[in-house]
């Protein structure tokens, strides 16, 4: 899966010729399968909240080495700054400016994670504190090197930094699950959701529906919730039958073969659903197409199909499933867990994508309406991948392709391994907390958000 | 999701007596157009992706089954062990045993009876009875004189003897031969056959364009309604068969030239076109079978009972019955075994090979001289009830990659007289002919009580 570039770097020739001509020099990022722990040893919390305190003994409980300073701390491999009682930008260097003097000693493949509070517009000092976390944590994630990464973790007032949200995102955040996720905020609105029996598990007992199930991102999609204890109902369309059914039986899952578009397709999935007695805890909604052509050359059968496949089908899938319970046997359990596909084309945009940009920023307001529509009965959140290695990327013209792929903070691409990560993490019984956001699995993109 | 089907509570016992067969299910792969989208694919390759399907469909992962019966009717002679061969590629355990089985376009439904057999006489629990066929893969031959020549070349001990081998190759000899198909004792094509048994029982172009039609319209509303979305699995890009036209019309389907019979005599107007002639095909399916036991140890409701087969053979050499009416003498010896008339069964499913083949079975069922001279009764058979014909489509819609057909039949009957018979809350019949190359003909009865 490694690129030529990045393979040519870690010749004896092209470390040489990298290092004199200061190219890019993508770092091997570890994934779940080379650094299974969940906190890479030593970590540091910083700050000095009741919040650092807790934090500290959450993470000494998950069995990490803590420590409070980095005087004495050798190649750290994890900082937690905690920063959810700041009230006016002044306090921030106090908490912060300790981990500048270790920047360049942190291990490779290093996590930074900030747990702070959103701006809530009650206060001038405290919003101006809080909202300059985001250009520390952005701007952490540009200098960070070696694989390393920085993210936050924005924490509701009156929610516990040790609620199941937090404690689940600081898990995926500090794992090497997170290996492309890089520079954003993710936040966590309220207290919702438990801790699940087993961490590395957390889909025991539970069944997902991944949409585009076939090949590629679905594929990897779910190899991994599959890894994570789900039962696997897995679409895609007929035509990809073939494919979808040798992943169905690497997985020993149920295949459902659905066009997402055609008029029926709700009614045949719950039908199908029924017949076998499944209820599903997890939605993922995957299916996706592109059709690019540059806006001045868009033609109505390229919009019209891309619109269909990416958010249309999304829509009428989800109300479908939701409302089937008005009529017979529901095939949604409690605490449902939706995850759709965005894109950062989605929130920068593209040249050349207008409709499927189009269709992805569709699918960010999608959950997000989804969430608030949702409430008690679960949540729903996207992830939106950059520059994922697949089938679909390698078909980009080669300059074009080497350009998009080192545009981020991590030089790279990012595998379908990372998204479907992201994914999982979003599936979590303890990721209840999370309504209605977008999480980028980009490497921090140069372009957008 | 079940688990392997391997374990069970209660060890098998062998039946002193005939015990139950059942359908389970089906899968197949939508049928192309020969030279079309699986062009360059092997039956290997095909049958293997139609057993996978198989397989995820029913969670048959790595579970060892009693047997696999398959089959192509055009083979290559380097696939002896093709369905054995197949089934080493799939998930299934690689203790499954395997046999290749033969006879022209009814291999198919033969290899069902075979396993359906296999199980009623208690020698294993469930199998797969499958087949596979490319006309596109089709094998060529060497010349006859080639072949023998090559034999005595690889015998020759010195390079005199190699050389006197050689000088006897003419150039004719290395003209490649592809399969023959034309019936070898009378070197008239199937269609052309068909052409004369045709005109014999009088049927119209209209009639055969109507058939043609109303297989393409059925097939694409069976496609509609999802009757497929479990009985099919898309490949190599392909989601519906190829040959499938659900925008023909009477007018489209006339302005067809005829191609068979055109260059006999006897037949003053021929009828046959490409339009009620099934095409060249490349495909795969296969059916689950098994026992009652087995069917509730793993958790699947059986579609249908496999009641009973016929065979029959015609002696179409010396023009005493047309090439493909086997299955007009085979059926009425199956139903009479049960007691049963045409009008006990609920659905009937008549392999289209041609619109003609399905139209002279029924004209001759139909015949008070067939009956009382042919079938020696007191009058005609019967009459079938058009509206229980075919009712999902057949061949002329579907395509017909031989082998392959038999198990088409067989699962999509089996799910249509399920349903049925849930529906209607009481058992549905229904019936499979087949005609085959060679004057021969098998026929099957199914039962369904839609629990």
């Amino acid at each position: 899966m490694t690129d030529a570039y990045t393979r040519f770097t870690r010749t004896a020739l092209g470390r040489q010729i990298v290092k004199k001509a200061g190219l890019p020099n993508p770092a091997r990022l570890p994934r779940q399968a080379d650094r299974p722990e969940p906190v890479l040893d030593p970590v540091v919390v910083l700050g000095s909240s009741a919040g650092a305190d807790e934090v500290a003994a959450l993470l000494l409980d998950w069995g990490a080495d803590v420590r409070r300073r980095f005087e004495e701390t050798p190649r750290v491999g994890s900082v937690v700054v905690v920063l959810d009682e700041v009230s006016a930008p002044r306090e921030l260097g106090e908490i912060v400016l300790p981990l500048a003097g270790a920047m360049r000693s942190l291990a490779p493949g290093a996590r930074v994670v900030t747990l702070s509070r959103p701006a809530t517009g009650e206060d001038l000092a405290r919003d101006a504190a809080r909202g300059g976390v985001e250009g520390f944590v952005r701007t952490l994630g540009h200098e960070m090197r070696r694989g390393g990464t920085a993210n936050g973790i924005q924490v509701a007032d009156g929610v516990a930094l040790t609620a199941p949200g937090v404690a689940t995102t600081l898990r995926f955040l500090l794992s090497a699950r997170s290996a492309f996720v890089d520079g954003q905020l993710i936040e966590v609105s309220t207290d919702a959701g438990r801790r699940p029996q087993q961490w590395d598990r957390p889909l025991e007992g539970k069944t997902a529906l991944v949409t585009g199930a076939a090949r590629g991102i679905g594929a990897a999609i779910a190899r991994t919730l599959d890894s994570l204890g789900a039962e696997l109902v897995l679409l895609d369309v007929p035509a990809s039958g073939s494919e979808l059914s040798r992943v169905t039986n690497e997985l020993r899952a149920t295949p459902l073969q659905l066009d997402v578009t055609s008029e029926a397709a709700g009614a045949r999935t719950i039908a199908f659903l029924r017949e076998r007695g499944i209820t599903l805890d997890v939605l993922v909604l995957n299916a996706g197409i592109t059709r690019d052509k540059m806006f001045a050359n868009m033609t109505a059968d390229r919009w019209d199909a891309v619109i269909a496949v990416n958010i249309s089908s999304q829509i009428s899938l989800v109300e479908a499933l939701l409302s089937a319970g008005d009529d017979g046997a529901d095939v949604l359990a409690e605490d449902l867990r939706v995850v759709s596909l965005a894109s950062t084309s989605g929130i920068a945009g593209n040249r050349g994508q207008a409709n499927y940009a189009t269709s992805k920023a569709g699918v960010m307001a999608l959950v997000a309406a989804l969430a608030r529509r949702l409430g008690e009965r679960g949540t729903a959140n996207a992830v939106a991948p950059g520059f994922i290695e697949t089938d679909m990327t390698g078909r980009i013209p080669p300059l074009q392709r080497e350009i998009a792929r080192r545009a981020n903070s991590l030089q790279q691409g990012g595998l379908p391994l990372d998204v479907a990560e992201t994914i999982g993490f979003l599936c979590a019984p303890g990721a209840a907390g999370l309504r209605g956001q977008t999480v980028r699995v980009c490497g921090q993109n140069m372009v957008g958000r | 999701m079940t688990d392997a089907p391997a374990s069970r509570s209660t060890p098998y016992t062998v039946p002193s007596a005939v015990r139950d067969a059942y359908v389970l299910g089906g899968n197949r792969l939508p049928f192309a157009r020969s030279g079309g989208a699986y062009a360059g694919v092997s039956e290997q390759d095909m049958l293997t992706a139609a057993l996978e399907g198989l397989v995820a469909r029913f969670g048959l992962q790595g579970a060892q089954l009693g047997e696999v019966a398959g089959g192509a009717v055009l083979k290559l002679a380097g696939d002896l062990n093709l369905t054995r061969e197949s089934v080493l590629g799939t998930p299934l355990d690689a203790r499954t045993p395997a046999i290749d089985m033969s006879k022209a376009c009814a291999t198919g439904l033969e290899t069902v009876t075979h396993v359906s057999n296999r199980i009623r006489l208690g020698q294993i629990e469930a199998g797969v009875a499958c087949g596979v066929d490319s006309a596109s893969d089709a094998p060529i031959e060497v010349s006859v004189r080639l072949r023998r020549l090559l034999h005595r070349l690889s015998r020759a001990r010195t390079a005199v003897q190699r050389a006197q081998v050689i000088s006897g190759l003419r150039p004719g000899d290395l003209a490649p031969l592809p399969p023959r198909n034309s019936e070898p004792r009378t070197g008239l094509s199937m269609g052309d056959h068909q052409a004369v048994t045709n005109a014999h029982w009088g049927i119209t172009r209209e009639a055969q364009d109507e058939l043609a039609l109303a297989s393409h319209r059925n097939l694409a509303a069976a496609y509609g309604a999802g009757l497929l979305d479990d009985l099919v699995t898309g490949y190599r890009g392909l989601g519906r068969d190829e040959n499938l036209r659900p925008d023909s019309s009477m007018e489209k389907l006339a302005k067809l030239k005829p191609v068979f019979g055109t260059s006999n005599p006897a037949i003053a107007e021929p009828t046959m076109t490409a339009g009620n002639s099934t095409p060249l095909s490349d495909g795969a399916s296969s059916v689950l079978v098994a026992s009652r036991q087995w069917a509730e140890e793993n958790g699947h409701a059986p579609l249908a009972r496999i009641v009973d087969t016929r065979i029959a053979a015609v002696d179409y050499v010396h023009g005493d019955e047309g090439l493909l009416m086997a299955p007009a003498y085979a059926v009425p010896a199956l139903l009479d075994a049960h007691g049963l008339g045409l009008e006990d069964l609920d659905l009937i499913e008549i392999h289209e090979a041609f619109a003609s083949t399905v139209l002279t079975t029924l004209a001759a069922w139909e015949s008070e001289e067939f009956g009382r001279e042919r079938l020696g009764r007191q009058g005609a058979f019967g009459s079938v009830d058009r509206s229980r014909l075919n009712i999902a489509g057949s061949s002329l819609a579907a395509g017909h990659p031989f082998a392959a057909t038999g198990g088409r039949i067989v699962a999509t009957l089996s799910k249509l007289l399920h349903a049925q018979a849930k529906q209607k809350g009481k058992v549905q019949r229904g019936l499979v002919s087949v005609c085959a190359a060679g004057g021969q003909g098998s026929v099957l009865l199914l039962e369904s009580d839609g629990k």
